[in-house]
């Protein structure tokens, strides 16, 4: 069977991976599924991962990718990392404020800001 | 998908879809949706709102519903109008006792990965009520005046 094309854009900036989605809409239970197992294979490839997720190019997100986003962050936490997220829109910003999740993920406006609070 | 309406913006629209969740296409059912009230001129908060509650109603009828076995089948209706919006979703499972759902937002359940899908569906949609024994859900989005 053929490797799924990666539905992630990673970049390594010094000590930080940096991740963008390649989707628009992340919402369909087996694209979360494949965003979360490749999040997760970069987090175990590091000893201390610090990672920055840039949604800029998201426009849709459902409580399945928050779902996915909670096991990220409990990943990384679990091997003393860092997880920022940056450039999310307001109305997705709204989700994370109405499940109170912004109580758990550290949200910047601005991504130089949340990549200066990694290093 | 079987679909009446016109094109005049203010015409009625429903839709109805019933399918085994396999074969069903949600995001082709949010595009078509998200068109039908685009071309009423709804706010794009509003298109936003019913599209996340859309979605958390169907994979909640394919993953709570039908336990997710996608060979069950999920029944989803709606109707448009300029005013207003309203949707049904069903599947095939026993229903459930809404009282029992945990408050995902409570410091105790923040950092449990599920369990919020029913939470976004109630604060982005007018009304959200479920039809006992709990497998039918019918959705309301009003359109606020301008």
């Amino acid at each position: 069977m053929a490797a799924q094309a990666s539905r992630l854009k990673v970049s390594q900036i010094g000590a930080v991976t940096q991740i963008e989605f390649v989707d628009r809409n992340i919402l369909d239970e087996s694209n979360i599924q494949q965003i979360s197992d490749e999040i997760c294979g970069l987090i175990d490839d590091q000893p201390t991962p610090l990672v920055l997720i840039r949604f800029g190019n998201v426009e849709h997100l459902s409580s399945a990718a928050l779902g996915a986003l909670i096991t990220i962050n409990n990943r990384i936490k679990g091997k003393d990392g860092k997880l920022r997220l940056t450039e999310i829109d307001a109305q997705i910003r709204e989700v994370f404020t109405i499940t109170k999740l912004d109580k758990i993920f550290l949200i910047f406006d601005d991504a130089d800001e949340a990549m200066a609070s990694l290093t | 998908m079987n679909s009446q309406g016109s094109d005049h913006h203010d015409a009625f629209f429903a839709m109805e879809v019933d399918l085994p969740y396999c074969e069903l296409n949600i995001e082709q059912i949010q595009v078509k949706v998200a068109s039908e009230l685009c071309s009423r001129d709804y706010p794009k908060e509003g298109v936003f709102a019913v599209r996340l509650a859309i979605e958390e109603a169907l994979v909640n009828a394919y993953r709570h519903g039908n336990k997710k076995d996608a060979d069950k089948r999920v029944t989803f209706e709606c109707s448009i109008d300029s005013t207003s919006a309203r949707f049904e979703v069903s599947d095939e499972g026993p229903g459930f006792d809404i009282s029992s759902v945990p408050d995902p937002t409570d410091e105790a359940n923040l950092e449990i990965p599920s369990g919020r899908g029913l939470l976004l569906m109630r604060e982005y949609m007018t009304q959200v009520e479920f039809v006992p024994p709990g497998n039918r859900v019918r959705m309301h989005y009003q359109r606020l005046a301008e």
